[in-house]
């Protein structure tokens, strides 16, 4: 079942910087996702760690979903990193570098023992896989199904490219991947989520972008800036239009079943399920983020 | 000849000793020199204007702030007056600058004695804060100042005016020759009132320059200098633009308290003041004035680059400049028909006969702490060192129909919500709105407003929920330890003292 939670922004934050660890709840992104990985050098592994162990645990973040991305489990980091997640309270551990499905199983299999050393409900860390790569691209349809507990799949785009022996550009380079990793995503009833857009005064192209991604059906975008939180959200609102006929589908709906009928009808037509259901969704974000100005 | 003209009146009684015509050159002597009549207040050096200008050990000079960081007048100026031997002078500059550390030696030689100013920063604000002058410091408003000039209490004998070019004559502005600071709004106030006025410019244009900011008639000597001041400096430390995303976060909500205020309608009026969350909430308010398909009639106090964007595309009718925060808006002064230029004591001064403020719908302010009572501070900081202005603060509070006070909540771990401001420069009763990144507070004077914004679903709080919020995240500030001793007087718009800095505990 695709879960109800909004997921339109994933705001990237490195696990090193303390003053952005500290205050980047303000900005109300769907999630906040610690980086112990590519935003973190080397030398500072250990002090980030320590740090978004700290955080996780900061009263402001209770009501706002987390998620670390973790070192591969195969560096000498990853299962530190794993440890200091699970048991600082993470709600998701974004697995980097998936290849297969193993992989994923692999990490599930460590949060599990993790999860019953700390005494932490068995279940409650949630995964997701990041596909960086063309075997993973290839094997996104079993990645995405591995585990029970993973709430959606990214792409990411940087490693993707090199594997793939081209370069970023207009997007052409992506099309097969973001196509590929998001129908793996609906098979498996979770979230897909897309690159990040690097250039940060080019709000053009990351609005160009999204709107792509959007029309696709990703769930949303990663993001490395704050600043790209409220244009990636306002492209995702709906427009008045949208939810004044949203409103009248759910209105007919919940007449239908107060009226004890099978069927949901509105002007004389019939509304089929998919359709509430979009309606819905399409007022959760309203309500998360108003209409599109 | 002329002589002859008048000889048979000296026996009149009915003169009662009134003075006989003795030529027409003999109260001016200068018209009777083809040359002086032109050229008579040009002199070589700082030096000689100020020998001529009269002044003496003790006496009162001012500086206009237009060049903010950029600033080269007043240090040079200073050190002029030092050379030559000069103590116990009062300085009453419009603001002073992180740049004017070097006043340091000034004060600590005696050619310093007093001093009135918006504000200060740096390492000059650090060393007064510790106890630097004898003579505790006036800090006042740019509408107080005004007040303070005209009540007497700042008796300006030489005023020293830093301008890009003027005429023989002394007409002057700051849009023309090279170092462009747009509005001379502070400079004019002591053109005006000063009892002698020395130009520094860096060009002799052709008589007449225009628009005449300073008029011939105000101006007494003028001396020509390599630079006046740095205009590329101007947008630095406080008018400086950001992309720092908090406070463009900050910004945002800004705009939409202004939205859903009851303020926000056809012909509306607004000032953003300095901050970098301030000046970005003008970017904010495009859409929603075209949305609403309002336009503002005008805007006022210091300009930016923001501001004149709105302003060309005809969302703002007119732009009332006393002080240009960028070169766009002093290319703007110069350039737009409908961008007046205002001295600050059409601006703000309480003691003016009309001041701009009192029409104002709403302004947007920054705060260094703001307390439970919503009175703010402008001009301390954390550690009890001024770092900080007054400036337009107290004034627009007071006349605007809304003040919107912005700041983030948290500083790098110091709440800006306090339980009692460590300096108070503008009274809460005069603050509307508090807006931070974690919440919005407004005024329990104003339920009106407060009942707007939630209709409209921002985040609307009790203040006290704030500062609870922000203590949670930080802990109990240590409060901070203070002398006896005082160090600055703050002055309120109207002259009365409002409160008092005193010496920081070392």
């Amino acid at each position: 079942m695709t879960s109800t939670k909004l997921r339109r922004s994933m705001l990237f934050l490195p696990g090193s910087n303390p003053a952005m660890l500290s205050t980047a709840f303000v900005y109300r992104p769907d999630s906040i996702m610690f980086d112990l990985e590519d935003a973190v050098s080397l030398r500072e592994k250990d002090t980030a760690r320590l740090l978004v162990f700290h955080a996780l645990q900061l009263p402001v973040y209770r009501d706002i979903e987390t998620v670390v991305r973790i070192n591969p489990l195969s560096t000498s980091f990853g299962p530190l990193d794993l440890e200091a997640a699970v048991r600082g309270g993470a709600d998701v551990i974004r697995l980097p570098k998936t290849d297969t499905a193993e992989d994923v199983e692999q990490l599930e299999a460590a949060v599990v023992r993790i999860e019953q050393q700390c005494g932490r409900e068995v279940g409650s860390t949630k995964l997701m896989a990041a596909i960086e790569s063309a075997s993973g691209v290839v094997n996104a349809v079993a990645i995405a199904q591995a585990s029970k507990r993973l709430i959606g799949i990214a792409l990411a785009g940087f490693d993707y490219v090199i594997d793939m022996q081209t370069s970023r550009g207009d997007g052409t380079e992506l099309f097969y991947a973001r196509c590929a990793v998001l129908h793996a995503a609906r098979v498996a009833k979770i979230d897909a989520f897309d690159v990040v857009f690097s250039d940060l005064n080019d709000e053009e192209g990351f609005l160009k972008e999204v709107e792509l991604i959007r029309r696709l059906g990703f769930n949303g975008k990663s993001l490395i800036n704050p600043r790209q939180i409220e244009l990636l959200h306002n492209a995702y609102a709906p427009t008045q239009k949208e939810v004044d006929y949203a409103r009248r589908v759910v209105a007919a709906a919940t007449k239908a079943e107060e009226d004890g009928l099978g069927v949901v009808s509105l002007n004389g037509k019939m509304v089929d399920a998919p359709v509430v259901a979009h309606a819905q969704r399409v007022l959760r974000i309203a309500a998360a983020s108003g209409v599109r100005k | 000849m002329t002589i002859q003209l008048a000889s048979g009146l000296s026996a009149l009684t009915e003169l009662k000793g009134r003075e006989i015509f003795n030529g027409f050159a003999a109260k001016s002597p200068h018209l009777a020199s083809p040359t002086a009549k032109l050229d008579r207040k040009l002199v070589d050096t700082i030096e000689e204007a100020v020998r001529r200008s009269g002044l003496k050990n003790g006496m009162t000079i001012s500086f206009h702030h237009h060049f903010r960081e950029g600033d080269k007048t007043i240090n040079m100026v200073v050190d002029v007056l030092a050379r030559m031997g000069f103590k116990d002078l009062t300085l009453a500059s419009s603001s002073l600058q992180s740049s004017n550390s070097v006043l340091i030696e000034h004060i600590k030689s005696g050619v310093i004695r007093r001093i009135f100013s918006s504000g200060m920063r740096g390492k000059l604000a650090e060393a007064i804060s510790n106890g630097l002058m004898k003579e505790p410091i006036n800090i006042h408003s740019h509408g107080g100042r005004v007040a303070l000039i005209q009540s007497g209490e700042i008796a300006i004998d030489v005023a020293f005016l830093g301008v890009s070019a003027c005429d023989a004559f002394g007409n002057a502005n700051g849009v023309s020759g090279r170092s462009h600071c747009g509005s001379l709004g502070y400079a004019m106030v002591d053109a005006q009132y000063a009892r002698n006025v020395v130009l520094l410019t860096e060009e002799i244009v052709p008589f007449p320059n225009g628009p005449a900011s300073i008029r011939q008639d105000q101006v007494d000597w003028i001396v020509k200098v390599d630079e006046v001041g740095d205009p590329s400096k101007i947008s630095v430390g406080a008018a400086r633009a950001t992309t720092n995303p908090r406070e463009l976060l900050i910004a945002r909500l800004s705009a939409d308290v202004m939205e859903h205020s009851g303020y926000f309608n056809d012909g509306f009026s607004m000032q953003t003041g300095t901050g970098g969350s301030s000046t970005a909430t003008a970017r904010f308010l495009e859409t929603r004035m075209r949305a609403k398909g309002i336009t503002a009639a005008w805007a006022l106090g210091g300009q930016t680059g923001g501001m004149v964007d709105l302003h060309n595309k005809g969302l703002i009718g007119t732009l009332l400049d006393t002080q240009s925060f960028d070169s766009v808006a002093a290319e703007s002064l110069r350039t737009s028909p409908r961008h007046f230029e205002i001295s600050t004591q059409v601006y703000a001064s309480p003691t003016s006969k009309a001041c701009s403020i009192d029409r104002l719908d709403m302004v947007i302010l920054s705060a260094l702490e703001i307390d439970l009572d919503f009175n703010v501070n402008v001009l301390t900081g954390s550690d009890g060192v001024m770092r900080g202005a007054s400036g337009g603060h107290s004034d627009t509070a007071a006349g605007a129909n809304l003040s919107i006070v912005v700041a983030p909540l948290i500083r790098s771990r110091i709440p800006t919500v306090v339980k009692h401001c460590t300096t108070v420069v503008t009274p809460g009763e005069t603050v509307g709105v508090l807006v931070t990144d974690q919440g919005i507070a407004v005024n329990p004077k104003r339920p009106e407003v407060a009942e707007r914004l939630k209709q409209a679903g921002l985040p609307v709080c009790p203040i006290e929920e704030l500062y609870a919020r922000a203590v949670a995240q930080t802990g109990e500030p240590k409060p901070i330890e203070f002398l006896d001793r005082v160090v600055a007087l703050v002055r309120y718009r109207d002259g009365s003292v409002i409160d008092v800095v005193r010496q920081v505990k070392p």
